[in-house]
Protein backbone atom coordinates (compact mmCIF):
# COMPACT_ATOMS: atom_id res chain seq x y z
CA UNK A 1 0.00 0.00 0.00
CA UNK A 2 1.41 2.98 -0.90
CA UNK A 3 1.24 6.01 1.22
CA UNK A 4 -1.75 8.80 0.69
CA UNK A 5 -0.04 11.36 -0.93
CA UNK A 6 1.45 9.52 -3.79
CA UNK A 7 -1.52 7.78 -4.51
CA UNK A 8 -2.60 9.16 -8.13
CA UNK A 9 -6.54 10.26 -6.63
CA UNK A 10 -4.58 12.13 -4.11
CA UNK A 11 -2.54 14.24 -6.43
CA UNK A 12 -4.96 14.33 -9.03
CA UNK A 13 -7.79 16.31 -6.80
CA UNK A 14 -4.72 17.97 -4.01
CA UNK A 15 -2.63 19.28 -6.98
CA UNK A 16 -5.05 21.66 -8.94
CA UNK A 17 -6.93 22.22 -4.80
CA UNK A 18 -3.08 23.43 -4.24
CA UNK A 19 -2.84 26.08 -7.20
CA UNK A 20 -6.27 27.07 -6.35
CA UNK A 21 -5.43 27.71 -2.04
CA UNK A 22 -2.23 29.64 -3.51
CA UNK A 23 -3.86 31.42 -6.45
CA UNK A 24 -6.61 33.08 -4.00
CA UNK A 25 -3.90 33.82 -1.45
CA UNK A 26 -2.18 35.71 -3.91
CA UNK A 27 -5.41 37.63 -4.69
CA UNK A 28 -6.41 38.34 -1.42
CA UNK A 29 -2.69 38.93 0.03
CA UNK A 30 -2.32 41.05 -3.47
CA UNK A 31 -5.10 43.13 -3.07
CA UNK A 32 -5.20 44.15 1.02
CA UNK A 33 -1.59 45.36 0.32
CA UNK A 34 -2.52 47.34 -3.17
CA UNK A 35 -5.63 48.39 -0.84
CA UNK A 36 -7.65 48.36 -4.31
CA UNK A 37 -10.86 49.57 -3.74
CA UNK A 38 -14.07 46.30 -3.41
CA UNK A 39 -16.61 48.61 -5.76
CA UNK A 40 -13.20 48.20 -8.50
CA UNK A 41 -12.23 44.50 -7.57
CA UNK A 42 -13.20 42.88 -4.95
CA UNK A 43 -11.28 40.27 -2.84
CA UNK A 44 -11.92 36.84 -1.66
CA UNK A 45 -13.20 37.29 1.44
CA UNK A 46 -15.48 40.24 -0.33
CA UNK A 47 -16.80 37.85 -2.23
CA UNK A 48 -17.13 35.16 0.95
CA UNK A 49 -18.89 37.97 2.95
CA UNK A 50 -21.76 39.31 -0.03
CA UNK A 51 -22.05 35.17 -0.77
CA UNK A 52 -22.87 34.81 3.58
CA UNK A 53 -25.18 38.11 3.14
CA UNK A 54 -26.84 37.19 -0.29
CA UNK A 55 -27.45 33.59 0.01
CA UNK A 56 -30.30 32.99 0.15
CA UNK A 57 -31.21 34.86 -2.83
CA UNK A 58 -28.67 33.43 -4.33
CA UNK A 59 -29.18 30.03 -4.00
CA UNK A 60 -33.17 30.89 -5.36
CA UNK A 61 -31.40 31.93 -8.51
CA UNK A 62 -28.75 29.09 -8.94
CA UNK A 63 -31.49 26.65 -8.71
CA UNK A 64 -33.58 28.36 -11.37
CA UNK A 65 -30.65 28.18 -13.56
CA UNK A 66 -29.59 24.93 -12.47
CA UNK A 67 -33.61 23.83 -13.35
CA UNK A 68 -33.44 25.55 -16.63
CA UNK A 69 -30.02 24.04 -17.09
CA UNK A 70 -31.23 20.62 -16.83
CA UNK A 71 -34.36 20.73 -18.37
CA UNK A 72 -32.70 21.76 -21.76
CA UNK A 73 -29.72 19.20 -21.16
CA UNK A 74 -32.10 16.37 -21.07
CA UNK A 75 -34.46 18.06 -23.81
CA UNK A 76 -31.10 18.13 -25.70
CA UNK A 77 -29.70 14.83 -25.29
CA UNK A 78 -33.44 13.07 -26.26
CA UNK A 79 -34.08 15.56 -29.08
CA UNK A 80 -30.83 15.20 -30.53
CA UNK A 81 -30.18 11.32 -30.36
CA UNK A 82 -33.57 11.13 -32.06
CA UNK A 83 -32.53 13.25 -35.01
CA UNK A 84 -29.20 11.17 -35.24
CA UNK A 85 -30.85 8.24 -35.45
CA UNK A 86 -32.94 9.66 -38.28
CA UNK A 87 -29.69 10.85 -39.89
CA UNK A 88 -28.33 7.56 -39.91
CA UNK A 89 -31.47 6.01 -41.46
CA UNK A 90 -29.92 6.54 -44.99
CA UNK A 91 -27.47 8.97 -46.75
CA UNK A 92 -30.27 11.58 -48.64
CA UNK A 93 -31.92 12.30 -45.23
CA UNK A 94 -28.72 13.52 -43.51
CA UNK A 95 -27.81 15.34 -46.58
CA UNK A 96 -31.28 16.77 -46.95
CA UNK A 97 -31.42 18.37 -43.14
CA UNK A 98 -28.09 18.49 -42.17
CA UNK A 99 -27.32 21.98 -43.40
CA UNK A 100 -30.54 23.04 -40.65
CA UNK A 101 -28.76 21.73 -37.86
CA UNK A 102 -25.52 23.88 -39.02
CA UNK A 103 -27.58 26.70 -39.39
CA UNK A 104 -28.88 26.25 -35.59
CA UNK A 105 -25.23 25.57 -34.71
CA UNK A 106 -24.18 29.01 -36.25
CA UNK A 107 -27.30 31.49 -34.92
CA UNK A 108 -26.00 33.11 -31.90
CA UNK A 109 -28.55 32.21 -29.18
CA UNK A 110 -28.49 36.37 -27.87
CA UNK A 111 -29.86 36.63 -31.48
CA UNK A 112 -32.75 34.47 -31.05
CA UNK A 113 -33.31 34.72 -27.60
CA UNK A 114 -35.31 37.49 -28.00
CA UNK A 115 -37.53 36.28 -30.16
CA UNK A 116 -38.05 32.83 -28.56
CA UNK A 117 -38.75 35.03 -24.92
CA UNK A 118 -41.43 37.13 -27.24
CA UNK A 119 -43.11 34.41 -28.63
CA UNK A 120 -43.37 32.44 -25.39
CA UNK A 121 -44.95 33.69 -22.50
CA UNK A 122 -43.67 31.08 -19.79
CA UNK A 123 -40.25 32.54 -19.41
CA UNK A 124 -38.82 29.20 -17.62
CA UNK A 125 -40.04 27.50 -21.08
CA UNK A 126 -39.12 30.34 -23.06
CA UNK A 127 -35.34 30.21 -21.42
CA UNK A 128 -34.95 26.29 -21.61
CA UNK A 129 -35.64 26.53 -25.64
CA UNK A 130 -32.84 28.77 -26.06
CA UNK A 131 -30.80 26.49 -23.82
CA UNK A 132 -31.65 23.52 -26.00
CA UNK A 133 -31.25 25.25 -29.16
CA UNK A 134 -27.29 25.45 -28.02
CA UNK A 135 -27.26 22.23 -26.62
CA UNK A 136 -28.39 20.15 -29.56
CA UNK A 137 -25.50 20.69 -31.75
CA UNK A 138 -22.73 18.43 -30.34
CA UNK A 139 -25.28 15.43 -29.51
CA UNK A 140 -26.74 15.55 -33.03
CA UNK A 141 -23.08 15.78 -34.33
CA UNK A 142 -21.79 13.39 -32.74
CA UNK A 143 -24.03 10.63 -32.22
CA UNK A 144 -24.27 10.86 -36.10
CA UNK A 145 -20.45 10.41 -36.07
CA UNK A 146 -21.22 7.52 -33.60
CA UNK A 147 -23.59 5.33 -35.20
CA UNK A 148 -22.09 5.75 -38.60
CA UNK A 149 -18.36 4.59 -37.51
CA UNK A 150 -18.97 0.78 -37.18
CA UNK A 151 -15.93 -1.13 -37.41
CA UNK A 152 -15.98 -2.70 -41.58
CA UNK A 153 -14.35 -6.11 -39.82
CA UNK A 154 -17.91 -6.35 -37.47
CA UNK A 155 -20.17 -5.09 -40.02
CA UNK A 156 -19.28 -7.83 -42.51
CA UNK A 157 -19.62 -10.21 -39.12
CA UNK A 158 -23.24 -8.70 -38.80
CA UNK A 159 -23.74 -9.26 -42.77
CA UNK A 160 -22.52 -12.66 -42.93
CA UNK A 161 -24.82 -14.42 -39.87
CA UNK A 162 -27.41 -11.88 -41.48
CA UNK A 163 -28.23 -10.41 -38.79
CA UNK A 164 -31.41 -8.45 -38.45
CA UNK A 165 -31.38 -4.13 -38.62
CA UNK A 166 -32.50 -4.04 -35.32
CA UNK A 167 -30.10 -6.45 -33.93
CA UNK A 168 -26.99 -4.76 -35.87
CA UNK A 169 -28.69 -1.21 -34.25
CA UNK A 170 -29.03 -2.58 -30.45
CA UNK A 171 -25.61 -4.91 -30.79
CA UNK A 172 -23.08 -2.94 -33.33
CA UNK A 173 -24.13 0.52 -33.65
CA UNK A 174 -25.60 1.93 -30.64
CA UNK A 175 -22.17 0.23 -28.39
CA UNK A 176 -20.26 1.20 -31.02
CA UNK A 177 -21.53 5.08 -30.54
CA UNK A 178 -21.34 5.23 -27.19
CA UNK A 179 -17.63 7.23 -26.57
CA UNK A 180 -19.13 9.83 -29.05
CA UNK A 181 -22.04 10.14 -27.57
CA UNK A 182 -20.57 10.74 -24.53
CA UNK A 183 -18.23 13.06 -25.96
CA UNK A 184 -20.65 14.87 -27.30
CA UNK A 185 -22.73 14.80 -23.31
CA UNK A 186 -19.54 16.86 -21.88
CA UNK A 187 -19.29 19.43 -24.33
CA UNK A 188 -23.39 19.61 -24.30
CA UNK A 189 -23.42 19.99 -20.79
CA UNK A 190 -21.51 22.65 -20.81
CA UNK A 191 -23.49 24.55 -23.69
CA UNK A 192 -26.67 24.22 -21.67
CA UNK A 193 -25.53 25.68 -18.80
CA UNK A 194 -24.28 28.96 -21.25
CA UNK A 195 -27.21 28.88 -23.06
CA UNK A 196 -29.37 29.19 -19.70
CA UNK A 197 -26.97 31.83 -18.69
CA UNK A 198 -27.28 33.56 -21.60
CA UNK A 199 -30.77 33.58 -22.35
CA UNK A 200 -31.18 34.53 -18.59
CA UNK A 201 -29.29 38.00 -19.84
CA UNK A 202 -31.73 38.62 -22.13
CA UNK A 203 -34.78 38.05 -20.50
CA UNK A 204 -33.19 40.11 -17.78
CA UNK A 205 -32.69 43.03 -19.56
CA UNK A 206 -36.02 42.64 -20.66
CA UNK A 207 -37.27 42.91 -17.61
CA UNK A 208 -38.42 39.09 -16.66
CA UNK A 209 -36.37 38.28 -13.47
CA UNK A 210 -35.01 34.82 -12.97
CA UNK A 211 -31.57 33.31 -12.41
CA UNK A 212 -28.06 33.35 -11.81
CA UNK A 213 -27.77 36.03 -14.66
CA UNK A 214 -30.51 38.04 -13.24
CA UNK A 215 -28.44 38.54 -9.93
CA UNK A 216 -25.33 39.62 -11.88
CA UNK A 217 -27.73 42.38 -13.64
CA UNK A 218 -29.23 43.39 -10.86
CA UNK A 219 -25.90 43.46 -8.93
CA UNK A 220 -24.51 45.30 -11.91
CA UNK A 221 -27.46 48.08 -11.97
CA UNK A 222 -26.53 49.00 -7.86
CA UNK A 223 -22.69 48.55 -8.47
CA UNK A 224 -22.58 45.29 -5.92
CA UNK A 225 -19.48 44.01 -7.39
CA UNK A 226 -18.98 41.27 -4.82
CA UNK A 227 -22.24 39.86 -5.64
CA UNK A 228 -21.89 40.20 -9.02
CA UNK A 229 -18.29 37.74 -8.11
CA UNK A 230 -20.42 35.63 -6.39
CA UNK A 231 -23.03 34.63 -8.80
CA UNK A 232 -20.29 34.32 -10.94
CA UNK A 233 -18.45 31.70 -8.98
CA UNK A 234 -21.87 29.93 -8.52
CA UNK A 235 -22.53 29.35 -12.28
CA UNK A 236 -18.34 28.21 -12.82
CA UNK A 237 -19.15 25.84 -9.87
CA UNK A 238 -22.54 24.20 -11.32
CA UNK A 239 -20.29 24.21 -15.01
CA UNK A 240 -17.42 22.49 -13.16
CA UNK A 241 -19.93 20.09 -11.45
CA UNK A 242 -22.14 19.40 -14.58
CA UNK A 243 -18.78 18.69 -16.30
CA UNK A 244 -17.61 16.21 -13.64
CA UNK A 245 -20.91 14.56 -13.64
CA UNK A 246 -20.52 13.34 -17.12
CA UNK A 247 -16.90 12.36 -16.67
CA UNK A 248 -18.22 10.45 -14.08
CA UNK A 249 -21.08 8.94 -16.39
CA UNK A 250 -18.68 8.02 -19.34
CA UNK A 251 -16.33 6.76 -17.25
CA UNK A 252 -18.60 4.12 -15.53
CA UNK A 253 -20.45 2.85 -19.27
CA UNK A 254 -16.78 2.76 -20.90
CA UNK A 255 -14.45 1.62 -18.48
CA UNK A 256 -14.13 -1.77 -19.24
CA UNK A 257 -13.10 -1.32 -22.89
CA UNK A 258 -12.83 1.84 -24.57
CA UNK A 259 -9.12 3.23 -24.86
CA UNK A 260 -10.52 6.71 -23.66
CA UNK A 261 -11.72 5.53 -20.29
CA UNK A 262 -9.18 2.61 -19.66
CA UNK A 263 -6.44 2.88 -17.01
CA UNK A 264 -2.83 2.10 -17.92
CA UNK A 265 -2.21 -1.66 -17.23
CA UNK A 266 -0.20 -2.31 -14.03
CA UNK B 1 13.61 -39.71 -50.33
CA UNK B 2 11.73 -38.43 -53.20
CA UNK B 3 8.24 -36.82 -52.84
CA UNK B 4 5.87 -37.14 -56.08
CA UNK B 5 3.75 -33.82 -56.36
CA UNK B 6 0.60 -34.17 -58.32
CA UNK B 7 1.03 -31.18 -60.60
CA UNK B 8 -2.06 -30.16 -62.25
CA UNK B 9 -0.20 -27.61 -64.42
CA UNK B 10 -2.33 -24.27 -65.36
CA UNK B 11 -4.42 -24.02 -68.80
CA UNK B 12 -6.59 -21.28 -69.35
CA UNK B 13 -7.75 -22.92 -73.11
CA UNK B 14 -8.94 -26.38 -71.38
CA UNK B 15 -9.47 -25.56 -67.87
CA UNK B 16 -10.24 -28.50 -66.00
CA UNK B 17 -12.00 -29.38 -62.93
CA UNK B 18 -9.64 -29.36 -59.95
CA UNK B 19 -11.27 -32.17 -57.99
CA UNK B 20 -9.75 -34.16 -54.77
CA UNK B 21 -10.75 -37.67 -55.60
CA UNK B 22 -13.91 -39.44 -54.37
CA UNK B 23 -15.42 -36.99 -52.09
CA UNK B 24 -18.81 -35.20 -53.16
CA UNK B 25 -17.49 -31.28 -52.99
CA UNK B 26 -19.01 -29.23 -50.60
CA UNK B 27 -18.05 -26.16 -52.71
CA UNK B 28 -17.67 -25.61 -56.45
CA UNK B 29 -16.41 -22.54 -58.30
CA UNK B 30 -17.58 -22.63 -61.76
CA UNK B 31 -16.02 -20.25 -64.21
CA UNK B 32 -16.27 -17.48 -61.59
CA UNK B 33 -14.75 -14.42 -62.35
CA UNK B 34 -14.24 -10.84 -60.84
CA UNK B 35 -13.75 -7.63 -62.35
CA UNK B 36 -14.38 -4.70 -59.84
CA UNK B 37 -15.80 -1.78 -60.15
CA UNK B 38 -12.53 0.20 -61.38
CA UNK B 39 -12.53 -2.27 -63.96
CA UNK B 40 -9.51 -3.90 -62.56
CA UNK B 41 -9.81 -7.53 -63.06
CA UNK B 42 -9.10 -9.51 -59.65
CA UNK B 43 -10.10 -12.72 -61.41
CA UNK B 44 -9.76 -14.48 -64.40
CA UNK B 45 -12.01 -17.16 -64.33
CA UNK B 46 -11.66 -19.63 -61.91
CA UNK B 47 -12.72 -23.34 -61.76
CA UNK B 48 -12.06 -25.12 -58.38
CA UNK B 49 -14.37 -27.94 -56.45
CA UNK B 50 -13.20 -28.12 -52.23
CA UNK B 51 -14.23 -31.68 -51.56
CA UNK B 52 -15.25 -32.47 -48.09
CA UNK B 53 -13.26 -32.60 -44.79
CA UNK B 54 -10.20 -30.87 -47.68
CA UNK B 55 -8.02 -28.65 -46.19
CA UNK B 56 -7.23 -26.37 -48.72
CA UNK B 57 -5.21 -22.82 -48.91
CA UNK B 58 -4.88 -20.45 -51.26
CA UNK B 59 -1.38 -18.39 -51.55
CA UNK B 60 0.58 -16.85 -53.65
CA UNK B 61 1.69 -13.02 -54.65
CA UNK B 62 0.04 -10.09 -53.72
CA UNK B 63 -2.75 -9.23 -55.51
CA UNK B 64 -3.33 -12.76 -56.89
CA UNK B 65 -7.09 -12.40 -55.85
CA UNK B 66 -6.61 -15.07 -52.96
CA UNK B 67 -8.45 -13.34 -50.57
CA UNK B 68 -11.37 -12.32 -53.58
CA UNK B 69 -11.64 -15.96 -54.31
CA UNK B 70 -12.06 -16.66 -50.59
CA UNK B 71 -14.65 -13.53 -50.37
CA UNK B 72 -16.46 -14.81 -53.54
CA UNK B 73 -16.70 -18.83 -51.45
CA UNK B 74 -18.30 -16.73 -48.40
CA UNK B 75 -20.23 -15.02 -50.48
CA UNK B 76 -19.47 -11.95 -49.21
CA UNK B 77 -18.63 -10.89 -52.49
CA UNK B 78 -20.46 -12.01 -55.85
CA UNK B 79 -18.74 -13.12 -59.14
CA UNK B 80 -19.01 -10.76 -62.25
CA UNK B 81 -19.84 -13.91 -64.05
CA UNK B 82 -19.63 -17.81 -63.62
CA UNK B 83 -21.38 -18.98 -60.47
CA UNK B 84 -20.78 -20.78 -57.40
CA UNK B 85 -22.37 -24.05 -55.53
CA UNK B 86 -22.49 -24.83 -52.11
CA UNK B 87 -22.89 -28.65 -51.32
CA UNK B 88 -24.24 -28.89 -55.34
CA UNK B 89 -27.21 -25.97 -54.44
CA UNK B 90 -27.25 -22.00 -54.29
CA UNK B 91 -26.11 -20.02 -51.18
CA UNK B 92 -29.91 -19.70 -50.13
CA UNK B 93 -29.63 -23.35 -48.13
CA UNK B 94 -26.30 -22.35 -46.49
CA UNK B 95 -27.08 -22.37 -43.03
CA UNK B 96 -29.07 -25.29 -42.51
CA UNK B 97 -27.80 -28.48 -40.64
CA UNK B 98 -24.92 -29.66 -41.91
CA UNK B 99 -24.69 -26.83 -44.60
CA UNK B 100 -23.54 -24.52 -42.12
CA UNK B 101 -20.79 -21.94 -42.70
CA UNK B 102 -18.27 -19.68 -40.85
CA UNK B 103 -15.49 -17.54 -41.62
CA UNK B 104 -12.55 -16.11 -39.62
CA UNK B 105 -10.94 -12.47 -40.48
CA UNK B 106 -7.75 -11.64 -40.90
CA UNK B 107 -8.49 -9.38 -37.39
CA UNK B 108 -10.33 -10.84 -34.60
CA UNK B 109 -13.43 -8.21 -35.18
CA UNK B 110 -14.67 -8.86 -31.72
CA UNK B 111 -17.00 -6.07 -30.43
CA UNK B 112 -14.62 -4.72 -27.69
CA UNK B 113 -17.56 -3.67 -25.26
CA UNK B 114 -18.53 -7.49 -25.14
CA UNK B 115 -16.86 -9.95 -22.77
CA UNK B 116 -15.32 -13.24 -24.39
CA UNK B 117 -18.51 -15.16 -23.72
CA UNK B 118 -20.98 -12.69 -25.31
CA UNK B 119 -18.69 -12.18 -28.25
CA UNK B 120 -18.52 -16.13 -28.45
CA UNK B 121 -22.38 -16.17 -28.36
CA UNK B 122 -22.95 -13.78 -30.81
CA UNK B 123 -23.87 -15.99 -34.06
CA UNK B 124 -26.37 -17.95 -31.74
CA UNK B 125 -28.04 -14.86 -30.85
CA UNK B 126 -28.46 -14.00 -34.53
CA UNK B 127 -30.02 -17.26 -34.73
CA UNK B 128 -32.35 -16.47 -32.01
CA UNK B 129 -31.02 -19.40 -29.75
CA UNK B 130 -32.57 -19.35 -26.18
CA UNK B 131 -29.69 -18.51 -23.34
CA UNK B 132 -29.98 -22.15 -21.96
CA UNK B 133 -29.16 -23.77 -25.00
CA UNK B 134 -26.76 -21.71 -26.20
CA UNK B 135 -24.84 -21.30 -22.75
CA UNK B 136 -23.18 -24.94 -23.10
CA UNK B 137 -22.24 -24.68 -26.40
CA UNK B 138 -20.88 -21.31 -25.75
CA UNK B 139 -18.76 -22.92 -22.70
CA UNK B 140 -17.51 -25.66 -25.37
CA UNK B 141 -16.17 -23.58 -28.62
CA UNK B 142 -14.31 -21.31 -25.70
CA UNK B 143 -12.78 -24.45 -23.67
CA UNK B 144 -11.89 -25.66 -26.72
CA UNK B 145 -9.54 -22.95 -27.37
CA UNK B 146 -8.65 -23.17 -24.18
CA UNK B 147 -9.84 -20.07 -22.89
CA UNK B 148 -12.28 -20.91 -20.01
CA UNK B 149 -10.34 -18.97 -17.77
CA UNK B 150 -10.98 -15.93 -19.37
CA UNK B 151 -14.61 -16.00 -20.59
CA UNK B 152 -15.52 -12.76 -18.09
CA UNK B 153 -12.69 -11.09 -19.70
CA UNK B 154 -12.59 -8.07 -22.31
CA UNK B 155 -11.01 -8.22 -25.41
CA UNK B 156 -8.66 -5.65 -24.27
CA UNK B 157 -7.67 -8.03 -21.72
CA UNK B 158 -6.46 -10.55 -23.87
CA UNK B 159 -3.08 -10.69 -26.50
CA UNK B 160 -3.43 -10.99 -30.01
CA UNK B 161 -3.51 -14.60 -30.27
CA UNK B 162 -5.77 -14.95 -27.43
CA UNK B 163 -7.95 -12.46 -28.92
CA UNK B 164 -7.44 -14.78 -31.97
CA UNK B 165 -8.80 -17.67 -30.05
CA UNK B 166 -11.75 -16.12 -29.59
CA UNK B 167 -12.45 -14.94 -32.86
CA UNK B 168 -12.15 -18.80 -33.66
CA UNK B 169 -14.08 -19.56 -31.05
CA UNK B 170 -17.21 -17.92 -32.30
CA UNK B 171 -16.83 -19.14 -35.71
CA UNK B 172 -16.96 -23.20 -33.59
CA UNK B 173 -19.93 -22.15 -31.75
CA UNK B 174 -22.30 -22.64 -34.21
CA UNK B 175 -20.57 -25.99 -35.43
CA UNK B 176 -19.48 -24.74 -38.76
CA UNK B 177 -19.06 -27.59 -41.72
CA UNK B 178 -16.97 -24.86 -44.20
CA UNK B 179 -14.89 -22.84 -42.01
CA UNK B 180 -13.16 -20.05 -44.34
CA UNK B 181 -10.09 -18.29 -42.63
CA UNK B 182 -8.59 -15.08 -44.31
CA UNK B 183 -5.03 -15.15 -43.20
CA UNK B 184 -6.15 -15.43 -39.93
CA UNK B 185 -2.65 -15.48 -37.80
CA UNK B 186 -0.99 -13.31 -40.18
CA UNK B 187 -0.49 -10.71 -37.52
CA UNK B 188 0.69 -13.68 -34.66
CA UNK B 189 4.50 -13.86 -33.70
CA UNK B 190 5.44 -17.30 -35.66
CA UNK B 191 5.18 -19.34 -31.80
CA UNK B 192 2.09 -18.31 -31.21
CA UNK B 193 1.47 -18.88 -35.13
CA UNK B 194 2.52 -22.65 -34.97
CA UNK B 195 0.65 -23.48 -31.57
CA UNK B 196 -2.39 -22.63 -33.47
CA UNK B 197 -1.62 -23.85 -36.93
CA UNK B 198 -1.43 -27.17 -34.26
CA UNK B 199 -4.36 -26.67 -33.00
CA UNK B 200 -6.52 -26.15 -35.86
CA UNK B 201 -5.16 -29.14 -37.82
CA UNK B 202 -6.56 -30.64 -34.55
CA UNK B 203 -9.66 -28.97 -34.55
CA UNK B 204 -10.22 -29.54 -38.33
CA UNK B 205 -9.99 -32.86 -37.64
CA UNK B 206 -11.83 -33.73 -34.75
CA UNK B 207 -14.72 -31.69 -36.17
CA UNK B 208 -14.60 -33.17 -39.94
CA UNK B 209 -14.72 -29.58 -40.87
CA UNK B 210 -14.15 -28.81 -44.57
CA UNK B 211 -11.74 -25.50 -44.53
CA UNK B 212 -10.75 -22.99 -46.82
CA UNK B 213 -7.49 -21.18 -45.68
CA UNK B 214 -5.23 -18.34 -47.14
CA UNK B 215 -2.17 -17.84 -46.08
CA UNK B 216 1.37 -15.82 -46.82
CA UNK B 217 3.59 -18.24 -45.22
CA UNK B 218 4.80 -21.65 -46.57
CA UNK B 219 5.25 -23.29 -43.56
CA UNK B 220 1.87 -23.35 -42.42
CA UNK B 221 0.60 -23.88 -45.97
CA UNK B 222 2.18 -26.92 -45.95
CA UNK B 223 1.54 -28.48 -42.59
CA UNK B 224 -2.26 -27.53 -42.81
CA UNK B 225 -3.16 -28.29 -45.54
CA UNK B 226 -4.24 -31.21 -47.66
CA UNK B 227 -4.27 -29.13 -51.44
CA UNK B 228 -2.44 -25.75 -51.50
CA UNK B 229 -3.61 -23.79 -54.64
CA UNK B 230 -0.96 -21.59 -56.02
CA UNK B 231 -2.70 -18.53 -57.51
CA UNK B 232 -0.85 -15.91 -59.80
CA UNK B 233 -1.80 -12.30 -60.28
CA UNK B 234 -2.52 -10.00 -63.42
CA UNK B 235 -5.48 -11.29 -63.71
CA UNK B 236 -5.49 -13.63 -59.99
CA UNK B 237 -5.87 -17.28 -61.61
CA UNK B 238 -4.61 -20.39 -60.13
CA UNK B 239 -1.10 -21.12 -61.13
CA UNK B 240 -1.11 -24.73 -59.69
CA UNK B 241 -2.00 -26.60 -57.61
CA UNK B 242 -0.15 -29.11 -54.80
CA UNK B 243 -1.46 -31.96 -52.74
CA UNK B 244 0.29 -32.78 -49.30
CA UNK B 245 0.13 -36.32 -49.41
CA UNK B 246 0.37 -36.90 -45.15
CA UNK B 247 -2.44 -38.17 -43.01
CA UNK B 248 -3.83 -35.63 -40.94
CA UNK B 249 -4.35 -34.98 -38.18
CA UNK B 250 -0.43 -33.39 -37.91
CA UNK B 251 1.91 -32.75 -35.39
CA UNK B 252 5.41 -31.05 -34.53
CA UNK B 253 6.83 -34.53 -36.37
CA UNK B 254 5.51 -33.73 -39.74
CA UNK B 255 7.10 -29.91 -39.24
CA UNK B 256 9.96 -31.69 -38.91
CA UNK B 257 10.45 -34.18 -41.01
CA UNK B 258 12.65 -34.06 -44.40
CA UNK B 259 9.40 -34.65 -46.50
CA UNK B 260 8.09 -31.23 -44.94
CA UNK B 261 10.99 -29.25 -46.00
CA UNK B 262 10.90 -30.93 -49.32
CA UNK B 263 7.22 -29.67 -49.66
CA UNK B 264 8.31 -26.36 -48.32
CA UNK B 265 11.06 -26.19 -51.05
CA UNK B 266 8.78 -26.98 -53.77
CA UNK B 267 5.93 -24.64 -52.79
CA UNK B 268 8.66 -22.05 -52.60
CA UNK B 269 9.89 -22.64 -56.26
CA UNK B 270 6.04 -22.85 -57.42
CA UNK B 271 5.44 -19.41 -55.70
CA UNK B 272 8.96 -17.32 -57.29
CA UNK B 273 7.91 -18.71 -60.43
CA UNK B 274 4.44 -17.74 -59.84
CA UNK B 275 5.68 -14.07 -58.85
CA UNK B 276 7.54 -13.97 -62.18
CA UNK B 277 4.28 -14.57 -64.05
CA UNK B 278 2.61 -12.20 -62.15
CA UNK B 279 3.85 -9.63 -64.65
CA UNK B 280 2.70 -6.04 -64.57
CA UNK B 281 3.69 -5.62 -60.88
CA UNK B 282 1.07 -7.33 -59.08
CA UNK B 283 0.39 -4.72 -56.79
CA UNK B 284 -2.72 -4.63 -54.76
Amino acid sequence: MKPLFESEVFVRIAAPLAVGVVLFAVWEIGFRLASVPVYLFPKPSDIFTSFVQHGPSLFRALLVTLRVTLQAFVAAVILGTLIAFVFVQSRAIEISLFPYAVLLQVTPVVAIAPLIIILVKNTQLSLTICATLVALFPIISNTTLGLRSVDPGLASFFRMNRASRFKTLVKLRIPGALPYFFGGLRISSGLALIGAVVAEFVAGTGGRSSGLAYEILDAGFSLDIPRMFAALFLITLTGVLLFAAMVAVSQLALSNWHDSETRAET
Amino acid sequence: MTVLLPVEPFDEGARQMTTAVDRPPAVEVLSAEKVFANGARGLAPIDLAIAEGEFLTLIGPSGCGKSTLLKLIANLIEPSDGRLLWWRGDFGQVGQEGRRLAFVFQEPTLMPWSRVEANVRLPLEFANMPRATADPKVADAIARVGLSAFNRHFPRQLSGGMKMRVSIARALVTSPNLLLMDEPFGALDEFTRNRLDDDLVNLSWERKLTTAFVTHSIYEAVFLSTRIVVMAANPGRIFRIMTIDHPQPRDQAFRDSPKFAAYCRELSTWLAEASLQSVGGGEE
